[in-house]
């Protein structure tokens, strides 16, 4: 066996604890095969792994994004502008550690700081959408091209967002306050020590927070592994069924959960046969949008400009969908 | 003192706050402790990760949850 395939049915995938937990059903009194069998299989192997994937990423994760406060990445955007200023607040948005309660300071600051619109919305689109943990997570379900096909649409995504956003020149569509922030620059220097502890609040932040999301995820996810027909999803989220990609993207946006609960939905709508531009089309509009996230975002901007914004993730969600079921069969 | 807690009212903050409150009740302070969850005024401090904590007008850490300890060697 390959290297790389090895690492990723073993370590990724964890073929050896989906192993261990089969044999540990069966060793309960419980067929595997079975219906109630299965469920249990399939919760509690994901629970085990998405738990462990989880807290050995997010070290690791955070460990890179502690040389990248946002202070750092506001300045490395500082004073660009073009595409190239997109592309690069796309990337940074991926590496920048990102707490969605901390969102609106940071648009506040980057505003502030006389970085255009666009490039802000960036860097605020793919920060949610193509967080590092989630991709090596996406990576571990299905595989390595799903993954950074995800990458590549969600990056597509922020810069093409934040590019057109920026084109319409809606910089008056700011509260009026944010221009008046004071701009500080906080440079601190870390040690490795640092880094560490800040890598290990993280992972026990995360954890905490998150840990709700994963149990009621892997439970849907369990439940449509087992309960739900194939013929019954089909028939709402099918393959041949044009609206299934605008109708996981509705259902998507007003939900707010973390993409770590939706993972493994993911993973059993795509056993049932839904499209992988269907499934890829629910999760990103699950990430990116949400009710409370725009509630928020709707105190710093004005109405259009949030409409604008809605709009043209919206319209970027749909169209990798669309793509993303008429390919499928490349990847799977 | 005033210990001002900046932050739009997440879990993190509410720890924070506790922390800043035991850190001045083991320093013997006398510390009020003011919560601010708007973001205008977040943002007057030019902070870009909450929760941030503020002591007296000065502000002297942001995106962490400092322990009750470390708040103590800040006061």
């Amino acid at each position: 066996m390959d290297l790389f395939g090895w690492i990723n049915t073993q370590l990724l995938r964890m073929q050896w604890l989906s192993d261990a937990v089969t044999a540990g059903v069966r060793a309960a009194g419980l067929d595997p095969a079975s219906r109630i069998g299965g469920s249990v299989q399939f919760f509690v192997y994901d629970v085990i792994k998405i738990f462990i994937l989880l807290s050995v990423l997010i070290f690791a994760i955070s460990y890179v994004q502690s040389y990248f406060p946002p202070e750092r990445t506001r300045r490395i955007l500082g004073g660009r502008s073009g595409i190239g200023a997109n592309i690069l607040g796309a990337l940074l948005g991926t590496i920048t550690p990102f707490c969605s309660c901390s969102s609106i300071p940071l648009f506040i600051g980057f505003t502030a700081a006389g970085l255009p619109l666009g490039v802000t919305f960036s860097f605020l689109i793919s920060s949610p959408l193509v967080d590092m943990a989630s991709v090596i997570l996406l990576a571990s379900i299905f595989d390595w091209s799903v993954a950074l096909a995800y990458v590549g649409v969600g990056l597509a995504v922020a810069i093409i967002g934040g590019t057109i956003i920026g084109k319409l020149g809606m910089e008056d569509q700011v509260a009026a306050f944010v221009r008046n922030v004071p701009v500080m620059d906080a440079d601190e220097t870390l040690t490795r020590g640092e880094r560490a502890g800040f890598a290990r609040d993280q992972v026990t932040d995360i954890v905490r927070k998150v840990w709700p999301y994963v149990l009621i995820g892997v439970g849907i996810g369990a439940a449509i592994h087992n309960w739900v027909p194939a013929e019954t999803i089909g028939a709402l989220l099918g393959q041949d069924k044009w609206w299934a990609v605008p109708v996981a993207t509705l259902i998507g946006i007003p939900i707010y959960a973390d993409i770590f609960g939706t993972l493994p939905i993911a993973e059993a709508l795509v056993g049932k046969g839904v499209g992988l531009g269907t499934v890829l089309a629910f999760m990103m509009a699950v990430t990116a949008l949400s009710l409370p996230s725009l509630i928020m975002l709707r105190r710093v901007v004005k109405l259009p400009l949030l409409a604008t914004f809605t709009g043209v993730v919206t319209a970027g969600i749909l169209t990798i969908g669309f793509v993303f079921n008429a390919i499928t069969h490349w990847f799977i | 003192m005033i210990i001002k807690i900046l932050g739009s009212g997440c879990q993190k903050c509410v720890t924070l706050a506790e922390n800043a409150k035991a850190a001045a009740d083991a320093a013997g302070k006398d510390a009020r402790i003011v919560k601010v969850t708007d973001f205008a005024g977040i943002a007057a401090y030019g902070i870009m990760s909450t929760p941030g904590l503020v002591v007296d007008e000065r502000v002297v850490s942001a995106g962490k949850v400092l322990t009750a300890a470390e708040i103590g060697r800040l006061l």
